[in-house]
């Protein structure tokens, strides 16, 4: 916590080029060192392949300039962006469920002619500003009006992801705008009758998932009913993991990663790569550096001028984090197996830019702030 | 606008979003301390375990099938050997256009369709970079042509392996017998960690009964795999042990001879070492190759064999049951002497045929004008029938039974090979068990001169007279004389195992039996007389005549084949030089007619193989005289 309320005390010399470039060192140092470790992993899990790690690089700095690019844009001007960038995010939403190109079995991929992407990409980060955007108008706590308004600006972008079907998007931008909700002050008593109506839910839940996404839950449960066809993944990935020990077996010399019985290794259990070929040590490392960024994260939240800014920034914080947990926790065999990335260390594509521009938007909330006399 | 944003109150929305901020901060501590507490679980507490699978993953056993021991004759002859086998090979994943090679292969060598579909069935299912097998055995033109233009073919490539081979082909393969393909149902019997790697097992003849032997111990290596199950290299090696060489007592000079000596008859020879039971040549006439069967025989192939009705499956020195005609008089004439009831100068006359007291049927002599009066030397000598329906008569079906079964009839003899039958020795006992019948006077009277319900096989039939070679030593067959265990050059010897031998009553009983036996041969009056003339050595032998009174069972009706089918099996026995036996014969050749005219010329030309050096051996003597011979009993 000193770490960041130290920049309150820093002096106006020292924050120069951080300010007049917009960027704010602490976030920009931590996630380039999470990015040279996930390339260092990454290099190992893809065998050697130095082309992979090129096309990562490229991605990296694509993002990374798209980061710088957010960066500048004011908390004023995105304030004022927000419905119109959440409108044309719902309509693009529908356009790909209408004539979006299939891949993978799931319907994401809008061509737009010049560009092709994933619409939902975009909803990451519109859902949490609107929610904000809407919220920051009103007083906090929201009444329950306001809440059910908010439940309905979350719930449409949600439901149109689900069908695509991109059960993992659809997560990340519900629990976006649940943070919100959460920082506008939420009720207890309705978190309760919220917890309270999932949970009576679950059965109708179980009922709407697609087979693939019970078969899912069911290995979870129980890896070993089928070792070779859904439970593969999990168990080798445990035995990836358990195999690592505290310090691993070394750098290019795990067997599980090496000799190909670690399915997807280079994108979702890149994770189990790190924790085999550099033990718990290695995974330590790469806990401190999300925890690191998670808590600059808050602060910068906590030290936002606005209403909007503050719950913006504490969401987009709190949502990385879910990012990290859900996927570590599939990897290990605490979640059912939903297809999530590890962030800036898992080989990927748009979602590595979504991301970067989620902590432009946190940079920008950072350098903006007027000097306030305290 | 303006006015909500005058109610905001600034400082509790700030506070609001701080503390619930921090509280998520908590929350996600807690949660982060679960996922901590869980790698510790996996990493650290249960790290053993772990790294147990992952070796398990990473480390596969090999099989490596040990080399099958080599069969060889008694004189160093290779009669099985495991020979370098060809196969064309490709690695699918080295192919960019697997349609345009098999083209351009087949340009080159002719693929058959069979293996075609067989090569695109593999391929769907084994990964890419695991070479599937497109042809066996190819032969050296066709490895020749290929390595010519092998550069053009990346990926294709031709890998020997051993394959197993029968260099004489159909000589002795009865007692060889082949490897075949292993099958489910071998698959049942056999110690599966021991041929883990073996495709092939021991399917009949000295192959199978010797197959512990021959196969050897199964070696084992460690690799390392990739999950696909690429070898990626050998971590350790445990080497097979090569299975251990037989060497058998089977001289293939004297088998070929054999085997030649039947020309188009059916049937069967054994010749006996008499001295310790080593078997000299062991033929069943007609054979067939082995060499197919050992990568699995072409069904139609296969099916003329089966359907064959001279039956060149039928193993039947081992198998065939034949009656033993009139082979079985010295025996029953031993016994008459030993148990005292007749001597040598009892006289019988025969006046071509027998009746039993009080009865009238009529038991033919084989020669219808009779013999005369006749002493035991003329009734073998001649094979005078009535002469021993009376010695049977006298002696009783129990004697008689008794003293036959010490010289091994009605019994399995033991040898090493498998599936032998036990021949029939026939008794009231067994009667009683079979029939549920009593035992009749007429039947003792048949027995005598080896008719009726008497069977003996081939081979047994040359211990029985191996035992009258060697002065009532019974021996117990066999077919190898020493093993060598791999890469040694000590011979490990068989011992032959001790038998029963048959107490001799007195030693001119013996003498005159076969000295009536050196008559058959050389007598004036001898039965195979033709055969004694130009002989080099003295041989005791005896011709039999025996009845097919009726098709087997599983045999078609067939009009055309029926009078040959219904025609007498000819058999003899014999051993040389009858003052030292070194060899003992028994001959059945099948719808032969006559024994002395048909079976004894073939004993001879196996003895001669034996005992004469190939250079001296005199040019075989057509027939071209006829020799008076028995003729069938009723």
């Amino acid at each position: 916590m000193n770490i960041a309320l130290s920049s309150r005390h820093e002096d106006a010399s020292r924050r120069g080029w951080q300010h007049s470039l917009h960027l704010d060192a602490q976030l920009l140092f931590a996630l380039i060192g999470l990015s040279a470790l996930g390339l260092i992993v990454l290099y190992s899990a893809g065998g050697g392949d130095m082309a992979l790690v090129e096309r990562q690089l490229i991605r990296l700095g694509i993002a990374f300039t798209g980061m710088f690019a957010v960066a500048q844009v004011p908390p004023r001007l995105l304030l004022r962006m927000t419905p119109w960038v959440f409108l044309v995010g719902v309509l693009f939403l529908v356009a790909v469920l209408l004539t979006g190109e299939i891949s993978g079995g799931a319907q994401r991929w809008l061509n737009l002619y010049v560009v092709r992407f994933q619409p939902s990409e975009i909803m990451k980060l519109a859902v949490p500003m609107m929610v904000a955007w809407y919220l920051a108008e009103a007083r906090l706590p929201p009444n329950h009006w306001q809440l059910l308004a908010a439940t309905a600006l979350i719930a449409v972008p949600m439901l149109l992801i689900l069908k695509q079907p991109d059960l993992g998007t659809a997560l990340l931008i519900a629990s976006s705008g649940f943070f919100v909700v959460f920082l506008a002050g939420l009720q207890w008593r309705v978190l309760g009758f919220f917890a309270v109506v999932v949970t009576a839910a679950a059965p109708a839940i179980w009922h709407f998932m697609h087979d693939y996404q019970r078969q899912r839950v069911i290995t979870l449960l129980n890896p070993e009913s089928d070792p070779l066809g859904s439970g593969y993944h999990i168990i080798q990935s445990k035995i990836a993991i358990g195999s690592g020990g505290l310090f691993g077996k070394g750098w290019m010399n795990g067997t599980q990663s090496q000799l190909d019985f670690l399915p997807e290794r280079s994108t979702d259990f890149i994770f189990a790569v790190l924790g085999e070929e550099f033990g718990l040590l290695g995974i330590v490392v790469l806990f401190t550096f999300y925890t690191f960024i998670v808590v600059r994260g808050i602060v910068i939240s906590i030290q936002a001028q606005d209403t909007y800014t503050r719950l913006l920034a504490g969401s987009l914080s709190m949502t990385f984090c879910v990012y990290f947990m859900v996927n570590t926790g599939m990897v290990t065999g605490l979640l059912p197996v939903v297809g999530l990335p590890l962030p800036l260390i898992s080989y990927g594509g748009t979602s590595i830019v979504t991301l970067m521009a989620g902590f432009g938007i946190l940079m920008s909330i950072q350098t903006h702030r007027k000097l306030l006399a305290t | 606008m303006a006015d909500r944003l005058t109610l905001k109150d600034h400082f509790f929305e700030s506070r609001l979003i701080m503390n619930r901020g921090i509280l998520l901060l908590v929350f996600a501590g807690i949660l982060v301390m679960i996922l901590f507490s869980r790698l510790f679980y996996l990493q650290v507490v249960s790290h053993d375990h772990y790294t147990t699978l992952s070796e398990d993953n990473r480390v596969k056993l090999q099989p490596i099938p040990p080399n099958r021991g080599l069969i060889y004759d008694r004189n160093g002859l290779i009669l099985a050997e495991n020979l370098p086998s060809y196969r064309l090979e490709i690695t699918p994943e080295q192919i960019d256009d697997m349609g345009a090679t098999l083209n351009a292969l087949g340009k080159i060598i002719d693929i058959r369709e069979a293996d075609r579909t067989r090569f695109n069935k593999l391929l769907a299912r084994k990964p890419g970079f695991e070479a599937i097998p497109l042809m066996f055995n190819l032969d050296d033109e066709e490895v020749a042509r290929f390595s010519v233009n092998r550069h053009r073919f990346p990926g294709v490539d031709i890998t020997a392996g051993l394959a197993r081979h029968y260099p004489h082909g159909n000589i002795a393969v009865h007692a060889l017998g082949y490897v075949g393909r292993i099958d489910e149902q071998a698959l049942k019997i056999l110690d599966t960690s021991n041929y883990r790697g073996t495709t092939h097992v021991g399917k009949i003849g000295i192959e199978k009964t010797y197959e512990d032997l021959l196969h050897g111990k199964v070696g084992h290596q460690q690799v390392e795999t990739t999950a696909q199950g690429r070898v990626l290299r050998v971590l350790n090696r445990n080497p097979p042990v090569s299975g251990h060489n037989l060497y058998l007592t089977l001289d293939t000079r004297v088998q070929q001879a054999a085997e030649a000596a039947f020309g188009d008859f059916a049937g069967s020879a054994v010749a006996l070492d008499p001295d310790n039971g080593d078997i000299i040549a062991f033929v069943s006439q007609p054979t067939y190759d082995p060499n197919p069967f050992v990568n699995g025989i072409e069904y139609k192939a296969y099916q003329a064999l089966r359907e064959n009705e001279r039956e060149p499956l039928f193993n039947r020195a081992l198998r065939g049951q034949y009656p033993p005609g009139s082979t079985i008089k010295p025996f029953v004439g031993l016994a008459g002497l030993e148990l005292g009831v007749t001597g040598d100068h009892s006289r019988t006359y025969c006046p071509g045929y027998y009746t039993l007291p009080g009865n009238t049927r009529k038991y033919r002599d084989w020669k219808r004008t009779g013999h005369g009066t006749v002493n035991l030397n003329d009734s073998i000598t001649q094979s005078c029938d009535v002469y021993f329906y009376d010695l049977a008569l006298s002696l009783g079906i129990d004697n008689m039974k008794n003293y036959l079964r010490h010289f091994g009839f009605g019994r399995a003899t033991g040898v090493d090979i498998v599936g032998e039958l036990p021949g029939l020795l026939p008794s009231r006992e067994w009667k009683r068990r079979r029939h549920d019948q009593p035992w009749f006077p007429g039947e003792t009277i048949i027995t005598g001169i080896g008719q009726g319900f008497f069977l003996t096989t081939p081979l047994q039939l040359a211990v029985s007279t191996a035992a009258l070679a060697n002065g009532g030593r019974m021996l117990k067959p066999n077919i190898v004389y020493a093993e060598q265990a791999a890469n040694t050059d000590a011979l490990l010897p068989h011992l032959p195992r001790p038998q029963n031998n048959i107490s001799i009553g007195e030693q001119p009983h013996w003498d005159s039996v076969i000295g009536s036996m050196i008559d058959v041969v050389h007598g004036a009056r001898g039965t195979a007389r033709a055969i004694g003339k130009n002989s080099p050595y003295r041989i005791a032998g005896k011709t039999g005549t025996a009845q097919v009174y009726g098709l087997k069972e599983e045999e078609k009706y067939d009009a055309s084949a029926i009078a040959e089918k219904l025609r007498d099996h000819a058999l003899f026995i014999a051993f040389a030089p009858a003052e030292k036996p070194t060899i003992v014969v028994a001959v059945i050749v099948e719808n032969g007619g006559s024994g002395g005219a048909v079976a004894a010329p073939i004993a001879r030309k196996i003895l001669d193989a034996y005992l004469l050096d190939p250079e001296e051996q005199p040019e075989p003597e057509q027939a071209g005289e006829a020799t008076p011979d028995e003729e069938p009993t009723e």
